[in-house]
């Protein structure tokens, strides 16, 4: 029996290792995923484009506009007239917020003590338009302070702001243990549905079936070689992360390790679920895209916070393996919690391998009576 | 036209017959649209604060008061110990620690100045950070409270000084004056999952057919190149196109988007930007030998596009290099036209940039696309 | 002009790296002929047909098929010819109306002669009944003769079939060999490959290939005679047998 399987297993991994751009790609993904999420991706709003229209052109508004630009946030990139023209740079994506400093500026500010410079951001993008209006109106205040005709403006409350746990490094925190979990479960997943897929669609399936082993060892033979593979793209994406974006372990490696071929099981088993409906390989790749790929990006937690999302969300959220992977990971990695911490999501995790497993089970029945 | 013609009716009717495909290419996508505006709101709201109340003094009081009647946050715990809020945080269970000293109020008076801490858990990304801007923001206007609220006091003292001058703001957030999260997502989603579908469904087009060997058949027979490929993308930018209409009336009678700007400039955007994306797509079926490939190929870069895309966190945030990677990923543009269009009105004027850079990449893929169907081996 | 030669080759070759597949080739097939190319397995016949129809460039040699050069005019012969793949290769999950209109429509036939040729096709396959079904469930030996009235879908002047009846019992492969006469005879040339050695009786001229090589040619009775053998199994196994 164990040397069926490793026929099987074996016969896997020459059409694995003869495909070599697949490999390159395999390989490839973790890395440029890392990076990506590394470099390139910000949750942070800076050089934002701003357009200021200066009704006033004094001395008065020259320094203020200069105190706004100094201030790292805005990237001054056109000038306007009217109010018109601020509609239009909006329209066309020029700038992401506009500011309209009124007509006689300086003498109003000085006559009257008080003149009003108002602040429009295109709030097509909620979070940007809130943090640019509130990043314009500190620096309007920090004008008001350091005006040179003010000595200090008083019963002033200061605010100063600490990000913690990092804040250069933190992204990292967060998408390192997505990512992983995100590879682990595209590469275990969708390959093991598909090629399962494929040997249906290429009728090279009814040849191993009518051979007088049992089907699982069949199937287990075939993901034997994909449980290799998205491992050592786990453990491409820990150790990125542990060398170049400095996220520790500070808990077990072994117990994080385990964990993920827990985690690695549960996907497998979504994989063979899927591949037992699917009779094409695009079949089998539609339904991982659309029923694992997404929401394992985007409802397990990795890009969108399950707090503030409505509580249907929250509830599906919960059935998502790689919800609970990400929990035990950040638990592991970030906080150096042990089994007692864990072994709730672990459980859970268990839990859903057997029961797919079970399921896959009765569908296998049906298709080969 | 008889070729063209006959070529599409047999992608629709294998589309038709395939049972389980048709749900996944219309139903599938819907719900997922559905879903995921409401996965992808990163809307601000419950961020969780501790305050660490160390003043409770009548100012201290006032404030805390004036944070729970905003509706964006949640208050977790008014902590008197610095170890406990800590503690709160470490565990994830609050976002953001606000931190009122000892003597708040008689500082605020004696000094004519107070200092207040934000410490934000910036592991939660936008609800940490943006909160914090929330938060400062009521800061700002508790502060102008309670010094009108402090200026009689040392009127009385004899000390007032002359008004002094300063400048005050008055601001408008347009186009979305509710901050609606789901308005910023519901059409770049939309653009994002027609795009996907239509290049996932493409690149496994051609290469399906050589792996089971209908495309030998097709081979022997006169057709041209670009016929085939067109009889192969028509069925597809069809497909697209009917999706959109449906997403359009569902983001409508569903989360009441905006639709400001001209539909037209929308489905004639869309044309061109499926008309490219199909391209791409024909042109990794070309190039794989197996389905697997294709798939895992797409895979890569759509990935990498809807990461890139701007659809989640803003481009102009990317460094410059990055930025430049947005210029030939087609769900960038797609994303950036959805929104400007629908959300704020814009017209073809406006957009033109990404219909011109839309339209050079369609002639660029389609042109690899036909130059890589190879009818010889 | 019925001795007019249809596929003129001459020492076409093909090699993929350092093995060559094809070795100089030559022969004729004249118009109207069932010419019969013969090899075992892995002789070379599939890549010398692939050459002749357009889907292989040969790497050395000329061929002229339907009056066309193999290298620069593939399109215009394609026109010209009919093609059965040795793999089953109409589409299974479309109707057996559906794959004779497809292919109709792809030569280019207008719809009316689509129309007209669809139902000659299934009334001579007498598919009357299963002209709506899926072609993925008839049984082998109607997708066969199926994709050979599909592969003539377009009137061409020659048809090339490659191991046509691989897998069907002696009965069926008899209704099959009378289609392709009925063909023969309304003035298609045949060029098929075939390893069944009864087949080769069926052809006017023959060709076997061992190794690359075509190792003799000539009317079945020809080469029993220059062989002195009783069939042409015999003539197969001494050739083979070099």
């Amino acid at each position: 029996m164990h040397r069926t399987f490793w026929a099987i297993a074996k016969k896997e991994m020459y059409h694995i290792l003869r495909d070599t751009r697949t490999l390159i790609i395999l390989f490839g993904m973790p890395i440029a995923l890392v990076i990506i999420f590394g470099y390139t991706i910000s949750n942070e709003f800076k050089n934002a484009s701003i357009s200021v229209i200066d009704q006033s052109r004094d001395d008065l508004s020259k320094s203020f506009i200069e105190h706004l630009t100094s201030s790292g946030h805005f990237r001054l990139v056109t000038t306007g007239k009217k109010v018109e023209d601020l509609e239009h740079a909006f329209k066309a994506g020029q700038i992401k917020m506009g500011v309209i400093i009124p007509p006689k500026f300086e003498t109003q500010y000085y006559r009257n003590n008080t003149v009003t410079v108002q602040i429009i951001t295109d709030a097509t993008e909620p979070n940007y338009a809130a943090t640019l209006n509130n990043y314009a109106i500190n620096i309007i205040s920090s004008f008001n302070k350091g005006d040179p005709a003010l000595s200090s403006a008083p019963y002033r409350i200061d605010i100063k702001t600490r990000m913690f746990y990092n804040p250069e490094l933190v992204g990292a925190y967060n998408f390192i243990p997505g990512v992983a979990a995100l590879i682990l479960m595209l590469v275990s997943a969708m390959m093991t549905s598909l090629t399962i897929a494929k040997e249906k669609e290429t009728g090279t399936m009814d040849l191993l079936l009518v051979s007088p082993v049992p089907p699982l060892i069949i199937i287990l033979g075939k993901v034997a070689p994909y449980i290799i593979l998205s491992f050592i793209d786990a453990l491409i994406v820990f150790a990125m992360g542990y060398y170049i974006f400095e996220v520790p372990i500070l808990g077990s490696l072994p117990l994080l390790l385990l964990m993920s071929l827990i985690y690695l099981m549960v996907a497998l088993s979504l994989g063979v679920l899927i591949s037992t409906v699917a009779d094409t390989q695009q079949t089998a790749m539609m339904a991982s895209m659309f029923a694992l790929l997404l929401p394992t990006m985007l409802l397990s937690g990795f890009i969108f916070p399950i707090a503030s999302m409505p509580t249907l969300l929250q509830v599906i959220s919960r059935i998502i393996p790689a919800t609970y992977f990400i929990d035990i990971e950040k638990a592991i990695m970030l906080k150096g919690a042990g089994w007692e911490v864990i072994q709730q999501s672990a459980i859970v995790m268990v839990v859903m391998v057997i029961v797919l497993l079970l399921i896959t089970w009765k569908n296998f029945k049906i298709i080969h009576k | 036209m008889v070729r063209l013609y006959y070529i599409i009716r047999k992608e629709f009717i294998q589309i038709r017959r395939n049972k389980a495909m048709l749900p996944i290419m219309t139903i599938l996508p819907i719900v997922q649209l559905i879903l995921l505006s409401y996965a992808a709101d990163n809307e601000v709201k419950n961020v969780n604060l501790d305050i660490l109340d160390q003043d409770r003094s009548v100012y201290s009081k006032q404030l805390i008061e004036k944070i729970r009647i905003s509706d964006r946050f949640n208050i977790i715990e008014i902590s008197s110990s610095m170890h406990q809020a800590d503690k709160l945080m470490q565990d994830g269970e609050v976002d953001i620690i606000l931190a009122i000293p000892p003597q708040f109020e008689v500082d605020f008076h004696k000094n004519k100045a107070g200092d207040l801490q934000l410490l934000v858990n910036a592991i939660n990304g936008q609800q940490a950070t943006v909160g914090a801007s929330y938060l400062s923001a009521i800061i700002q206007s508790f502060n102008q409270e309670i010094r009108a609220d402090a200026a009689p006091s040392l009127a009385m003292t004899g000390s007032m000084p002359e008004p002094m001058p300063r400048i005050s703001t008055e601001y408008a957030y347009w186009y979305n004056p509710d901050l609606n999260y789901k308005y910023f997502m519901v059409p770049g989603i939309l653009g994002e999952l027609v795009t996907i579908l239509v290049m996932l469904l493409t690149a496994m087009n051609i290469v399906r057919e050589r792996e089971i060997g209908t495309i030998e058949q097709i081979n022997v027979t006169p057709i041209k190149k670009w016929q085939f490929i067109l009889g192969k993308m028509i069925p597809f930018l069809i497909l697209g196109m009917v999706l959109m209409v449906i997403g359009l009336t569902l983001g409508k009678l569903i989360f009441d988007v905006p639709m400001r700007g001209n539909l037209a400039i929308v489905f004639a955007y869309c044309f061109v930007n499926l008309t490219a994306v199909l391209g791409l797509g024909l042109f990794i079926s070309n190039l794989s030998d197996t389905q697997q490939q294709a798939m895992f190929t797409t895979f890569f870069f759509v990935i990498i596009f809807i990461l890139m895309s701007g659809l989640f966190t803003p481009i102009e945030s990317m460094p410059e290099w990055a930025q430049y990677f947005t210029i030939p990923n087609p769900i960038a543009h797609f994303v950036s036209v959805m929104r400007a269009v629908l959300l704020k009105g814009s017209g073809f004027a406006d957009v033109a940039y990404h219909f011109q850079v839309t339209a050079i990449l369609a002639v660029v893929f389609n042109t690899l696309a036909i130059w890589s169907y190879s009818k010889v081996s | 002009m019925p001795s007019e030669i249809v596929i003129k080759v001459n020492n076409l070759t093909k090699k993929f790296g350092d093995f060559t597949a094809v070795d100089q080739i030559t022969f004729d097939v004249k118009v109207g002929e069932i010419f019969g190319f013969l090899g075992a397995n892995g002789a070379g016949k599939t890549t010398a047909i692939k050459m002749l129809i357009g889907l292989n460039r040969p790497t050395d040699g000329e061929a002229q098929v339907a009056g066309y050069d193999v290298y620069r005019e593939t399109e215009k012969i394609k026109q010209n010819i009919g093609y059965m793949s040795q793999k089953f290769s109409l589409y299974e999950d479309l109707s057996v109306r559906q794959n004779i209109e497809f292919y109709g429509g792809i030569y280019g036939l207008p719809r009316k002669a689509i129309r007209k040729k669809t139902d000659e096709i299934i009334q001579k396959l007498g598919l009357q009944d299963r002209a709506k079904k899926v072609v993925g469930d008839l049984p082998l030996g109607w997708k066969q003769r199926l994709a050979f009235a599909v592969a003539g879908v377009h009137d061409p002047r020659i048809i090339f079939l490659d191991e046509p009846t691989g897998g069907v019992d002696p009965v069926t492969r008899r209704q099959f060999w009378e289609m392709i006469y009925e063909s023969a005879n309304n003035g298609v040339t045949i060029f098929v490959t075939t390893h069944y050695m009864d087949e080769a009786e069926y052809c006017d001229r023959i060709s076997i290939m061992v190794d690359g090589e075509i190792k003799a040619l000539g009317t079945p009775a020809e080469l029993k005679a220059k062989f002195s053998s009783e069939t042409m199994d015999d003539v197969f196994i001494k050739l083979a047998r070099g």
